[in-house]
């Protein structure tokens, strides 16, 4: 048996076969995955550096950013998308994530009954499609509906009352609320299923030494499950620069009013798609995409090589 | 277990929060399937109230369903999402196994590569990705749509199957490789079988985003024949926007499905999320 096992470990040895199956087990999935996701990522990276130049596709360098950057027409559309899309995700990393960490909290509390049922009811939004939450959302808060007046009303707040989706001032704010009663079970379960495995002994220890409670929290457990909030930290970075339904949903590839919840995401399918009198521009259109690419490599890398090394992992 | 117990008023204190928050979750939905179920004027006069004798009316689901191809749209996301899993659950298997199971030149950086699309988004590279459909004609297909969802689940459905296969025992491999078995018949009949339900856990996490896309659908696919669920509920609601009824019927219609897998599969989908670590 352990020849076996040494000759499979082998590779240099000269006399065995080669070893067709492996290619076998990897070729299909390589094929699949290098043909429809890899080389169209690359081909779109390359796309941004040509455009159309007497109808011919010519390469021009970094000209279509300088464009996107600043030339009057794409500029000022950029650059808003590019904050609303920074708005967007500092709204999720301050209402989804802390709401994320007190739901697990509550729930990791043992002998805790009905856990299982909150549990599966607070992230039952989670799989719900943007486009029935968005719907739902935009029924909810319309005035016609007045539904949202309705409860306001009950806590003496009615006059507080707004169409918030329609207002440029508070519909991203709006939007981006919405996506967090969405969202919110990811951070709930990855944390929650952090804190399920800190050791009971730990635990125990700090009880011995009278660090209960809130102090508990606060010195013994937040910092054990750091990890998985960097984790979930880069899900919702990844994620929101990556968002599109929703907005397309609630507010239409124009992500109205007046463009206050455009985000890189329908900046890109208004780019490249066209919408109504715009025509598509497949150039510009990788442009952004590329844009997208490299904020997000951005984020990926400071998590892998910044933020996740630096994290002291604690074994167990 | 902690022995510290919360007292009463603690622990009445988290239930409330907890309650609270359930509402807050579920709400819209009951709310929106209540309503779905009420004519018209009860809708705006009693959202609240729970549909009587008198306000029953099914008025919006006959005209979601004589309007819209409702079961084509439910067909199309079907055929996609059941073939996309297939797809990515037997290729990534494959490659999973591959990976885990041989030494062989290339085996970290072939892993690294196939992982890569775990962090970047399939999409960022649409603009190709619809240009090559165009080219090879496959515009308005659902092979178009079940392609890219394969892609989209391979990194995913890779990564998580060869962690799992890295435990299926050597010594099982081994006395099987001594009894003859190709290394074919090792994968499917020795080591398939034993990560089953790491492949559920897999599909699970697969199947919610491919059926809840609409990026894909409405670049890939926009025509009436191949429109997915979620695509054609978008459509039929934007269409129908003033018409209550309807509105509220197409959105229970889409969630109704949903709700029943979510119910029949919670436990499953949430094990795999905390892997293991809910007791």
């Amino acid at each position: 048996m352990s020849s076996a096992i040494s000759s499979e470990d082998n590779i240099q040895s000269s006399a065995r076969p080669r070893r067709w199956h492996i290619l076998v087990f990897l070729l299909p999935a390589f094929i699949v995955y290098s043909a429809v996701m890899i080389l169209p990522l690359i081909e779109t990276l390359r796309l941004s550096l040509y455009n159309t130049v007497d109808g011919q596709s010519t390469f021009v360098g970094l000209a279509n950013f300088q464009v996107l950057f600043g030339e009057e027409r794409w500029a000022a559309d950029f650059w808003r998308a590019l904050k609303n899309n920074f708005i967007f995700f500092a709204i999720h990393m301050l209402v989804q994530n802390p709401l994320g960490i007190a739901l697990a909290a509550m729930l990791s509390i043992p002998k805790l009954r009905l856990a299982t049922f909150y549990r599966t009811a607070i992230f039952m939004p989670t799989i719900l499609s943007f486009v029935i939450v968005g719907f739902i959302w935009k029924l909810i808060l319309s005035p016609i509906w007045g539904i949202t007046p309705f409860f306001m009303d009950l806590v003496g707040l009615k006059a507080f009352f707004a169409p918030w989706l329609g207002r440029p001032g508070s519909a991203l704010i709006a939007v981006s609320l919405i996506s967090v009663w969405q969202n919110v079970g990811i951070p709930m379960m990855l944390i929650y299923a952090a804190l399920l495995n800190i050791p009971d002994e730990v635990i125990e220890a700090a009880e011995c030494d009278g660090v209960t409670g809130w102090s508990q929290f606060w010195k013994i457990k937040l910092p054990l499950v750091l990890p998985a909030i960097g984790m979930v930290s880069i899900l919702t970075f990844v994620g929101n620069f990556n968002a599109f339904d929703l907005i397309y949903t609630v507010q239409g590839a124009l992500a109205g009013p007046d463009g206050a919840t455009d985000i890189l995401g329908t900046l890109l399918y208004r780019t490249f798609f066209g919408f109504q009198l715009q025509l598509g521009d497949r150039s510009m259109g990788a442009t952004i995409a590329t844009v997208m690419f490299l904020i997000i490599l951005a984020g990926v890398s400071l998590y892998l090589f910044g933020i996740q090394r630096r994290v002291r992992r604690y074994q167990f | 277990m902690s022995k510290a117990r919360l007292s009463p008023l603690r622990s009445g204190f988290v239930h409330l929060a907890l309650a609270g928050y359930t509402v807050v979750a579920l709400f819209p939905v009951v709310l929106t399937i209540l309503n779905s179920l009420k004519d018209k004027n009860a809708i705006f006069r009693t959202p609240l109230a729970l549909p009587t004798a008198e306000t029953f009316s099914l008025i919006g689901y006959t005209t979601v369903l004589k309007q819209g191809d409702f079961v084509g749209y439910f067909q199309n996301s079907l055929i996609v999402t059941v073939i996309s899993i297939f797809f990515a659950l037997l290729f990534g298997a494959m490659a999973a196994f591959a990976l885990s199971e041989y030494r062989f030149r290339g085996n970290m950086l072939m892993g690294l590569y196939l992982a890569i699309g775990i962090m970047i988004p399939i999409r960022l590279g649409t603009v190709a990705i619809l240009q090559g459909m165009v080219a090879a004609g496959l515009v308005n297909t659902l092979t178009a749509l079940i392609l890219v969802y394969t892609a989209q689940g391979l990194p995913l459905a890779i990564f998580i199957l060869s962690e799992f296969m890295r435990t299926v025992s050597d010594d099982l491999k081994n006395a099987g490789r001594i009894d003859g078995l190709s290394e074919y018949a090792i994968f499917f009949r020795l080591v398939l079988p034993l990560v089953r339900p790491a492949m559920a856990t897999v599909a699970v996490f697969t199947m919610i985003p491919i059926w809840n896309d609409l990026w894909f659908p409405l670049i890939l696919a926009p025509g009436e024949a191949t429109k997915t669920v979620t695509l054609g509920s978008q459509v039929f609601i934007g269409q129908f926007v003033t018409n209550w009824n309807a509105v509220l019927a197409a959105l229970s219609l889409a969630i109704f499905p949903v709700l029943v897998l979510y119910v029949i599969f919670s436990r499953q989908l949430i094990r795999g999320i905390t892997a293991g670590a809910v007791k």
